[in-house]
């Protein structure tokens, strides 16, 4: 008998299952999957020598018994039961994903404020307002030579779309909490697309979380244009159980003057795979991507960053930071592109971690290419242990070694969680990090089941 | 007088670093109430002493024992032994960035606090104890407010470890070249701080290059360090005596003596 390889079993996969995948889609959808699927029928899996997939070798894990959705399931839950949120006190239009479904018992899929601000299933955008969507839609997330993207573009139906029309300013944020819930081994693909019109102001907050303990594959693509002098924030927290997998794809195209911060805060999750790309093209565009990821046991972290400088007068900061404990491991590869007549560039970037045991491992690459001559860009990178004379200054006043540590271990991750914008999700974020760093945040704490144990 | 009343006695203590012997054999009793100056060219193991006294392992004690009001400090943790009243004020005090002043400040007086089986001191006491000690080293305000010793200058950065000093109240302290890289003022501030938290309960150990310190905070002993070994002891005219001759002619005495 022949056996398929991991690429066939999903050009295969698609194949049985266009119709229910592709239901309603509009022809220029039905278009963006066809092509996605020849881009990855060209490209396959990443193999293990690929450079970009050197350290997170992913076709095993898509290999496996997985189940997958092709249309919604009916799962009902009590969300205020089974799941606490992370974020509480936090007023913000919270948007329910539920294994690559938007969720919307009794509200309506989509909301459409006076004043233009669209939000909610994009499964329901592309439906109700087809000519908008087209225009963003695959438009930045390139299929060709992304596997990743190229399957999620193939198979994602649903996730959330965002709609913030010109001179707007979203002063609520978008809260988006993606869940994974099933009784069997299961593979998701959502998609995200954010759109900000010129002089437009959004914030957005992703959390991943796993509400049962089966193994989850999450393969996600986020799109955001952010227009001219727009200003969006995206924090990303991750939570999933450690026995899952997550692949996201961030692709940011950024117009004249427009600002983006981009955060992704790693907690817990098995294997975690963070592709982040940001396009500057337009002059004067700012741009930070933070990075903060704590590890233990054998998890394992990889954030991989590109930041396009297209255009002239852009700004790009990368601040990335992990913290490795027992047989943990990390990576982070991290691009500055800075292209040929972007002169007057400043583009920088700072990777940091520390690994807490001798078996913890950290693979850091950061690269540079610059075909500009009128730039200012840097780059540092460090794997080291906690500063012993730091330790040792603590203890000498009486603080125990072990709350010393602690302490040191706050204040490396505090460097990058204090350049989160918002003030409230800074102190959140800074009270789930140190809980996490003691030990004391379940992977599982905001479910219900416990079933880690 | 009887053994009792040693604060702290250190009996024929070595110590080597890497199979290096730097301290060779140190004899020294300290009572409460007074203040031993500590005095000796460089290298003559000076801080590696210091740094035996508070606990850092970087380092084997080979032999000897150090007591501490009757202990054996050697069998206590860094931490343990400043619970028990003992404080190290550092020649290089270490910057922390992340770590703001206050969360320090307030960690290590409820950690003192913990060990005695006291409350953890309510918010607005501390801030009030901070505001008093303030004023004994003139430290500015402002540096409370920033991460620990970063960015502070040389002064700062040791009117901070006697800031820190005269919150936690230590009984035995040990100012390790507490005046090297001060200018006179800085200097002036630092030992008046120092003479105002002398009392006859708690003892003072001022390890130093010169005599300058001394003039400030006068001493009742003075012992010379030389080659790991304590080779004079005297009261305070001993130090005069190295101010005007330097330590040539006791390292040529101690030189010939071998």
């Amino acid at each position: 008998m022949e056996t398929l390889t991991a690429t066939e079993k999903y050009l295969d996969l698609f194949e049985d299952h266009q119709k229910e995948i592709s239901q309603g889609d509009p022809e220029f959808v039905k278009k963006l999957r066809t092509e996605a699927l020849a881009s990855f029928r060209e490209s396959g899996f990443p193999v293990r020598k690929e450079e970009r997939y050197k350290y997170t070798h992913l076709e095993p894990v898509f290999d496996g018994e997985l189940d997958f959705d092709f249309s919604p399931r009916q799962i009902s839950f009590d969300d205020s039961e089974l799941f606490r949120c992370d974020v509480p006190m936090l007023d913000a239009h919270v948007l329910t994903v539920l294994n690559g479904f938007f969720y919307h018992p009794e509200d309506s899929a989509l909301t459409e404020l006076d004043n233009g601000i669209i939000y909610g299933s994009l499964k329901e955008a592309i439906q109700k307002h087809p000519d908008l969507v087209e225009k963003y839609l695959g438009k930045n997330a390139p299929t060709f030579d992304e596997p990743f993207v190229a399957l999620n573009t193939a198979f994602s139906q649903d996730g959330i779309f965002l709609y913030v029309p010109k001179g707007i300013q979203m002063g609520k944020p978008i809260q988006i909490i993606h869940l994974l819930l099933s009784d069997k081994n299961q593979m998701v693909h959502h998609r995200n697309l954010f759109v900000l019109e010129e002089n437009a102001s959004a914030q957005v907050i992703v959390c991943d979380h796993t509400l049962s303990p089966h193994m989850f594959l999450t393969n996600s693509v986020t799109e955001a244009y952010t227009g001219e002098n727009s200003d969006l924030d995206v924090l990303r927290l991750q939570n999933e159980h450690n026995n899952s997998c997550q692949v996201t794809n961030t692709w940011i195209h950024q117009e004249r003057n427009s600002r983006c911060q981009h955060g992704t805060i790693t907690l817990h999750g098995g294997m975690v795979r963070n592709n982040l790309r940001i396009s500057m093209e337009g002059e004067g565009a700012e741009c930070s991507a933070l990075g903060l990821f704590l590890t233990d046991k054998s998890q394992h972290v990889d954030s991989y960053t590109v930041i396009e400088h297209n255009q002239p007068h852009c700004i790009s900061n990368q601040y990335y930071k992990g913290v490795l404990d027992d047989v943990s491991t990390g990576a982070f590869n991290g691009k500055i592109h800075v292209h040929p007549n972007a002169q007057k560039t400043e583009a920088f970037q700072t990777n940091n971690n520390i690994l807490l045991s001798d078996t913890a491992r950290m693979y850091t690459k950061p690269r540079l290419e610059i075909y500009a001559d009128d730039v200012k860009c840097s780059h540092g990178a460090t794997v080291g242990q906690l500063d012993e004379d730091a330790l040792f200054y603590l203890q000498s006043r009486g603080i125990p070694k072990d709350e010393s540590r602690l302490m040191l271990m706050d204040a490396f991750a505090w460097d990058v969680i204090s350049k989160i914008k918002q003030l409230a999700l800074q102190i959140r974020i800074i009270d789930l990090v140190g809980k996490r760093l003691r030990g004391e945040l379940s992977r599982c704490n905001n479910c219900a089941m416990h079933c880690d144990e | 007088m009887s053994e009792a009343n040693n604060m702290l006695e250190i009996k024929d203590l070595r110590v080597s670093i890497e199979d290096k012997e730097i301290l060779k054999g140190i004899n020294l009793k300290v009572k409460a109430g007074e203040v031993h100056a500590i005095m000796g060219p460089n290298g003559s193991g000076k801080s590696t002493l210091a740094s035996a006294l508070a606990g850092r392992d970087y380092f084997d004690i080979t032999h000897g024992k150090i007591l501490y009001e009757g202990k054996d400090l050697t069998e206590l943790s860094p931490e343990d032994r400043a619970r028990e009243g003992i404080f190290l004020g550092f020649q290089y005090p270490v910057e922390i960035p992340g770590v703001s002043m206050v969360n320090f400040l307030r960690t290590a007086i409820n950690s003192m606090r913990e060990y005695r089986k006291q409350d953890p001191l309510p918010a607005g006491d501390f801030l009030k104890l901070m505001r008093e000690k303030k004023k004994i080293v003139e430290i500015d305000s402002d540096l409370t407010n920033r991460s620990v010793n970063e960015g502070f200058s040389g002064g700062e950065k040791k009117k901070n470890e006697v800031f820190q000093m005269a919150l936690l109240e230590p009984k035995l302290a040990i100012l390790d070249e507490t005046d090297s890289g001060l200018d006179i003022d800085a200097l002036r501030i630092v030992s008046n701080g120092v003479n105002k938290l002398r009392s006859p309960e708690n003892a003072t150990i001022i390890i130093t290059h010169y005599q300058r310190l001394l003039d400030y905070i006068v001493p009742d002993f003075v012992h010379v360090l030389y080659k790991g070994r304590i080779v004079k002891s005297g009261d305070k005219s001993l130090a005069k005596e190295l101010e005007e001759h330097g330590y040539d002619w006791i390292k040529q005495e101690v030189d010939s003596e071998v």
